[in-house]
């Protein structure tokens, strides 16, 4: 990708309304006798178009937050709101119905269904989504049009995580968590997939946020947030940007 | 086709071992549903069809003899649809071609028109239209190759006559063919004539009068009442005690052998769908806690719980549907196949296989239901999977100290040992779960093989140790003790033991049964008496015995006072106590001393018949003298009544046992085949890492292996228990009042049944060490558990 392509401003997107808004979440998990303490009161707005690096050391509570964002989990206290929902007192069915419409996902390890192939696995998602792209068109968007009749068994790691991204974005959702996309991957198969990253957020204006330990990434970022021991320990913003292909690590 | 669905068939292909092992064992419970179903609704439509069209009756009734103006005073008692009188005997046939004499009942038909009840079905030629014409049952004159026109030479009140064959016909009343006083047919030498009531009445002496009458009821008439009623009238003239259809012997086989399919065609798929949903739940449970992750994608999608649990609920629905088609194409084969040996011995104008309509709807329902049972609390496992909780992998198993850590044992016992302990101590249901698959297996391998056991054991007790004469002859009306001595003195009797027979109903409080009594002495060695234990029983001088299920039918133990009516002659009523029950299979007999009986009925030494032992060279001239003696009425020939027993039952308890020992080894080996492959599932990413630290396959197998056989041990044990407890029920369900099949499992079924599960033991194990042979160990370490 050509690091001379100009990406929106981060002044630009702060112009707007928060499209999430979280405000003094917790999360206390209990493991046997034992209270974890996963997030002691987070505070966050996300907007839209916005690329988010979170950063943070294992057992940080970042995969946490990823889960409150998504919908996967709810918080202990606090509130967390999508534009005019509130998530935190949300049932099962509208937590549902809320990933369904508006969230996709990247995991580290791709979770793709190893009995699907790359565009049955991408259909898995537009089956049930309102306004999806047509699957063969996301696969073309992270450049795996030739090899969407493979099953994940005959795809590279790399290839894999892009099957995963577009399963993610073809409902074209509202906002796509990924939790440490690349941790899997070697450098430049990583760097690869955060350019498919970058791309989708550019190109269909989601917002992106990524969790990560690799600090080298949040040069891409349009913020980057620190998360430390359940906390928010810092905010901070790139007045410019970093292609991907820029990145090192 | 949804991607979702599309995963379904893939995962079933994956699966295709395991999937086809349920659907196998599933095709069996729906396939012995319908056969049983289809069987038992097949014989209840014949037997309804031809009572209708022939008028079977309702009440039967025996008498010495009775004036016919008596049957309009019987058809005036409240609730009597309509009286046919008639006559009734049992006469010596002479067949060309048979050495022993045949026995034939001669039952009276008007010379014109058909019976008003329990009429005659005519399979070939004509009505009777003269005096010496007769109509003979159908399988007397299959068994003979007696033909319409052919004769055939009766011994009529004492003198040979020669009867020709009109035509060939069947009734309702002997659907089930056998000589008075037996258990099992024997068609070529017991048959029903049925001949003109004016001759009859010239021949035995019956001018206007009867010895056998047969009764229909209208709607709403109480049976018993009108019985008491008709007793009350015939006693006088030496009734025997009237009874209903119950009690009548065609009517009796047919309605056990009817509950016999119902129970079974309960008992059997409910063992087998059982099996089936225990399989699911395991295949299940564990396939989902391999698709953990995969779930948890689904739902941070946006899949909801019950799109979740209905694509896992649809694997158990998969396994359904070809198992039941199966299952009924091979139950109908089975129903007809069934019927086809009813057919045999249950003579109806036309018995075939008519399965009802809701029988395959009924079968797939059940097997549906099955497989969701056992599908469902997986199903209900992924949906309860919090989003979040599923995408990450699941915690490590918890192990901790046991038995032999804290006993300082382990130190003495190798590590792989130790393993295989710890992996079935941390989940002992689990263990326990397995181990009852294993022993489920057994004890339908053990049930299956009851039946043969049991009939050697009734075989040997009643035929070689109960039954020690080579023929019994029964006289057409008593003899004094004298017909003894006669008889002992025929060329080739070795032996001649005398007995009296009295038909008796007997009372115990509100329960009574119509029964005779035995008159015997102690002196007798041919037919001893036995107990459970099978010691010899003494019948005191002023007591009686009952077979034990006659005992259980009154409800009298030894010590209960009993009351008998005795049905002929002056026809006293004594209390006598019982003094013990007796071990007999078959019948349903009382004993007493015969000094005791004839004081009873104040007579002198009278007898019955007598059983006689015989010199086997000699038996030749004995059948033709004993043919050609007008006193005998009936002559038993006890290895004849032997192969007649195998003739009926050999063929039945064949299929029946090789359907269940068949099916059941379908179930031993879907449970020991599936149990090594979540073995292997489970313990793969295990034993893959004992592989890389540089354990041989053998070494690691040893490991997998070794925890499947200590499962068979466990089970195989359980499974003989278990077998016992089944066969206990089956038997407690199938017990009949004429035969029954005691508990008895020799040691070869167990042997068999332990060794069948072994084997699919080995089999599985091969299958499963071959795989774990091919193991890509990089692969399994790198897939998240």
């Amino acid at each position: 990708m050509n690091p001379a392509i100009q990406l929106p401003s981060a002044t630009e997107i702060f112009r707007q309304e928060a499209v999430f808004h979280i405000h003094g979440i917790t999360k206390v998990y209990r493991m046997g006798d034992v209270e974890v303490h996963a997030l002691r009161g987070v505070d966050l707005d996300l907007y839209a178009g916005e690329f988010i690096v979170v950063l943070g050391p294992s057992g940080s509570g970042k995969s946490t937050l990823l889960n409150i964002l998504g919908g996967l989990d709810v918080p202990t206290s606090g509130e967390v709101r999508y534009l005019d929902h509130c998530l935190t007192g949300a049932g099962d069915a509208a937590l549902t119905r809320f990933r369904r419409e508006h969230v996709g996902f990247v995991f580290q390890f791709y979770n793709l269904i190893p009995s699907l192939t790359a565009l049955e696995n991408v259909e898995l998602v537009t089956e049930i989504a309102e306004h999806p792209m047509d699957p063969a068109e996301a696969l073309r968007l992270v450049d795996l049009g030739e090899r969407m009749h493979h099953f994940p068994s005959q795809l590279s790691g790399g290839e894999q995580q892009r099957v995963a991204i577009a399963r993610a974005v073809a409902k074209r959702p509202d906002i796509l968590l990924c939790d440490e996309p690349t941790g899997a991957l070697d450098y430049p198969t990583g760097k690869l997939v955060l350019e498919v990253l970058e791309r989708v957020n550019r190109e269909l204006g989601t917002i992106a946020v990524v969790i990560t330990h690799n600090a080298a990434i949040a040069g891409m970022a349009h913020r980057v947030i620190r998360v430390g021991s359940g906390r928010i320990v810092g905010i901070s913003r790139n007045e410019r940007r970093l292609s991907p292909s820029e990145l090192s690590w | 086709m949804t991607p979702l669905h599309r995963k379904l068939f893939r995962d079933l292909t994956r699966m295709a071992g395991q999937m086809t092992a349920i659907t196998a064992v599933l095709a069996c419970g729906v396939a012995t549903f319908v056969t049983m179903r289809s069987a038992y609704d097949s014989l209840l439509f014949a037997r309804s069809e031809f009572y209708t069209t022939c008028r079977f009756a309702d009440v039967f009734a025996h008498v010495k003899r009775a004036p016919e103006y008596l049957a309009h005073s019987i058809a005036q008692i409240p609730g009597v649809a309509a009286v046919q009188t008639r006559i009734v005997t049992d006469v010596t046939l002479d067949i060309p071609g048979l050495e022993e004499p045949a026995t034939a009942r001669l039952v009276s038909i008007p010379e014109r028109g058909a019976p008003l009840l329990t009429g005659l079905f005519l399979r070939r030629g004509s009505y009777i239209d003269r005096g010496d014409e007769v109509v003979i049952s159908e399988s007397f004159a299959a068994a003979n190759r007696l033909n319409v026109g052919d004769a055939v030479s009766a011994v009529v009140n004492g003198k040979w006559e020669r009867l020709r064959i009109a035509g060939i016909g069947l009734s309702p009343e002997y659907l089930y063919e056998v000589k008075p006083g037996e258990i099992f047919p024997d068609n070529r030498r017991f048959g029903v004539l049925w001949m003109s009531r004016k001759t009859m009445e010239a021949a035995f002496d019956m001018k206007e009068a009867f010895n056998d009458l047969t009764l229909s009821l209208a709607q709403g008439a109480s049976e018993p009442d009108i019985i008491e009623r008709l007793d009350h009238i015939l006693e006088s003239y030496g009734g025997l005690g009237a009874y209903g259809r119950g009690d009548q012997m065609s009517y009796r086989f047919i309605a056990d052998e009817l509950t016999e399919l119902r129970t079974m065609g309960y008992l059997l798929p409910t063992i087998f769908l059982a099996v089936v949903a225990f399989l699911l739940h395991v295949v299940m449970s564990r396939l989902i806690a391999l698709e953990r992750g995969q779930i948890g994608v689904l739902q941070a999608f946006g899949y909801g719980r019950i799109a979740i649990a209905a694509h896992y609920l649809k694997f158990g629905l998969v396994a359904a549907l070809p198992g039941s088609i199966l299952g009924i194409a091979g139950g109908l084969w089975l129903g007809s196949v069934y019927t086809a040996i009813y057919a045999r011995y249950f003579h109806f104008p036309e018995l075939r296989l008519q399965p009802e309509g809701y029988v395959p709807a009924a079968a797939i329902a059940i097997a549906a239901g099955a497989a969701c049972l056992g599908a469902v609390s997986a199903a209900y496992r992924a949906v309860a999977l919090a989003p979040a909780e599923s995408m990450r992998p699941g915690s490590p198993e918890k192990f901790h100290a046991g038995f032999l850590e804290r006993t300082g044992l382990q130190r003495w016992i190798a590590p792989e040992t130790r393993m295989i302990y710890r992996n079935l101590s941390r989940r002992p249901w689990k263990a326990a779960a397995a181990a009852l698959g294993i022993a489920l297996a057994v004890s339908i391998l053990v049930v299956g093989r009851y039946t043969i056991d049991s009939v050697h054991y009734v075989v040997d007790l009643q035929f070689r140790q109960l039954q020690r004469e080579d023929l019994t002859v029964t006289f057409q009306e008593t003899r004094p003790e004298q017909a003894r001595y006669d008889l002992a003195k025929l060329p080739g009797v070795l032996r001649a033991e005398s007995f009296r027979e009295v038909p008796v109903r007997l009372r115990s409080g509100h329960r009574w049964r119509k029964s005779s009594i035995l008159g015997v002495s102690d002196s007798d060695t041919l037919r001893p008496l036995v107990d459970r234990r099978h010691g010899r029983i003494e019948i005191p001088d002023d007591g009686m015995v009952l077979n034990s299920r006659l005992g259980e039918i009154l409800n009298a133990p030894p010590g209960t006072q009993i009351q008998i009516e005795v049905l002929e002659g002056v026809r006293p009523v004594r209390t006598l106590v019982v003094a013990g029950w007796i071990e007999q299979p078959l019948g349903l007999g009382a004993y007493m001393q015969a000094a005791a009986l004839h004081r009873m009925m104040r007579e002198s030494d009278l007898i019955s018949g007598a059983h006689l032992k015989v010199d086997p060279r000699k038996e030749e001239p004995l059948y033709t003298l004993l043919k050609r003696t007008p006193s005998i009425s009936a002559v038993a020939v006890k290895s004849v009544a032997l192969a007649s027993f195998w003739k009926s039952y050999g063929d039945t308890i064949w299929i029946s046992t090789m359907m269940l020992v068949g099916f059941a080894s379908v179930i031993a080996f879907g449970i020991v085949y599936n149990g090594a492959r979540i073995a292997l599932s489970e313990r793969g990413h295990e034993l893959a890492s004992l592989r890389v630290l540089g354990y041989q396959t053998s070494e690691v197998g040893r490991i997998l292996l070794g925890e499947q056989g200590l499962l068979l041990a466990l089970g195989i044990p359980c499974g003989f228990v278990l077998g016992y407890a089944l066969a206990l029920l089956t038997s407690r369900a199938l017990a009949r009042d004429l035969i029954r099949l005691p508990l008895v499992i020799g040691p070869v079924s167990y042997t068999y049944a332990a060794c069948l599960v072994l084997i699919a033991g080995v089999v599985s194990g091969w299958v499963v060490a071959r795989r774990l042979a091919r193991m890509d160990l990089t692969a399994v370490l790198k897939a998240r558990e």
